[in-house]
């Protein structure tokens, strides 16, 4: 990054800095896949409709993350594949690693393929080919006892109320804090005696989060987070995260509330039909194409 | 409350210009400890790495200083933090030099305009 950037700072409000980068740059550089705008095609078969012709090609950017450390990598994919049925898969020859000590958003338009990688990724579906490793282990009780994992959908028992949610988790996990849950939970203004079903959604979304944020896992993957969370207490467990998470974990977060969290992702994924199509920092990003990674997404999967 | 942040510029880069114009104001004084990274980061509502590579940053810079048990500090080198600053404002001048030019002003009207300005007090706010 060149030192002009801050220290003429003053003189460049709101000028894009691409440095002259052309945005128009021809080929994407994503192994040939075409510029298809989010139509289910992805076998190499170029797009012919008119609104094709009208756009620019937007630049794709893969920038593998810089190694940290020698052994393995916190996790990686290897032409990870998922096939649900003998027609397109969910996912298709994914190759992707990640470091240690990163906070990552998972990107990607509905049914691109995220959630069956984070599945993938908890030992919960099988690939049909490839693999994924955590720390060099296919999933497993070890790799279970490493990684945090917010499901999108809760599998809490809605009977029971928050102090046993706590006391289960206590001992099901050997790394769990029941004193930072309750510390979360209070400062929430969440009831400790209140039934899970007495709750409201998004009370119910933040008792779930703050049990996997008790953790002292080394992979957090929380699939939409904050959806259902008013945009206060989103304020609160972002700062939380923040100032709570181990520097050494990675924290992985797949939500489409994409300008919410930015600013507090150090890199971002994107997947398109089940091919990673961007890998990159946020501020790569925005140094290079001169705006948000939201406004970037929706060049990336115009409709 | 989050630190108020442009979406298309790095973020670094913005966490820098923030960071210096308090050491350059003085709201951050020289020799003074600096919150950690990771406090800051919280308060800023960013990531504790991006703060990070803003410290390092500024460190390059020579408006702070990492000690080595004690965290960070201001630069204990008002020379330092004074010559960033006037660089800082003779930026800022040129800038507002060059908008009235763009609007058709010489800059010795420029001038003359904000001299205005001045002794007229707050009559126009």
């Amino acid at each position: 990054m060149n030192e002009q950037n801050y220290q003429g700072a003053p003189m460049n409000n709101g000028m894009p800095m691409n440095n002259g980068m052309p945005m128009n740059g021809g080929m994407p550089m994503n192994n040939g896949m075409p510029m298809n705008n989010g139509m289910p095609m992805y076998n190499g078969m170029p797009p012919y409709g008119a609104s094709y012709m009208n756009r620019p090609p937007v630049e794709f950017v893969v920038e593998p993350m810089e190694r940290t450390g020698e052994g393995p990598a916190l996790l990686e994919c290897r032409n990870l594949t998922k096939f649900y049925d003998a027609g397109r898969p969910a996912l298709n020859q994914l190759n992707l690693r990640i470091e240690r000590g990163h906070i990552v958003g998972l990107l990607g338009p509905n049914g691109s393929g995220k959630t069956t990688l984070i599945k993938m990724i908890n030992g919960l579906l099988v690939p049909s080919t490839g693999e994924v490793l955590i720390n060099g282990q296919r999933p497993g009780p070890y790799t279970k006892s490493v990684i945090s994992y917010l499901p999108e959908r809760t599998y809490l028992e809605a009977q029971k109320d928050v102090n046993s949610l706590v006391a289960f988790f206590s001992e099901f996990y050997a790394d769990f804090h029941a004193d930072r849950a309750y510390a979360m939970l209070q400062a929430l203004g969440i009831p400790s005696g209140a039934r899970l079903k007495t709750l409201s959604k998004g009370t119910k979304e933040k008792v779930q989060l703050i049990l996997v944020m008790s953790r002292d896992a080394q992979l957090y993957i929380l699939d939409e987070p904050i959806a259902g969370v008013d945009p206060a207490a989103r304020d609160y467990i972002l700062r939380t995260i923040l100032s709570n998470y181990n520097p050494e974990a990675t924290l992985m977060i797949c939500t489409h509330l994409i300008s919410d969290i930015e600013n507090i992702l150090d890199d971002v994924i994107f997947i398109r039909n089940g091919q990673l199509v961007v890998q990159s920092t946020v501020d790569n990003i925005r140094g290079k194409f001169g705006k948000t990674v939201d406004a970037y997404f929706r060049e990336v999967f115009a409709c | 409350m989050a630190w108020d942040l442009d979406g298309d510029r790095p973020i670094y880069i913005q966490l820098v210009e923030i960071l210096q114009n308090k050491i350059v104001a003085g709201e951050y004084r020289p020799g003074e400890r600096l919150p950690s990274v990771r406090d800051l980061a919280a308060e800023a509502g960013v990531n504790p790495n991006t703060m990070q590579r803003a410290f390092s940053n500024l460190e390059q810079m020579g408006l702070i200083v990492t000690m080595r048990t004690n965290g960070r500090t201001v630069a204990d080198n008002p020379g330092v933090v004074e010559t960033r600053g006037k660089e800082l404002a003779d930026a800022e001048v040129e800038q507002f030099f060059r908008k009235m030019e763009e609007l058709g002003y010489k800059r010795e009207e420029a001038l003359e305009l904000a001299k205005q300005k001045i002794s007229g007090g707050d009559k126009n706010e």
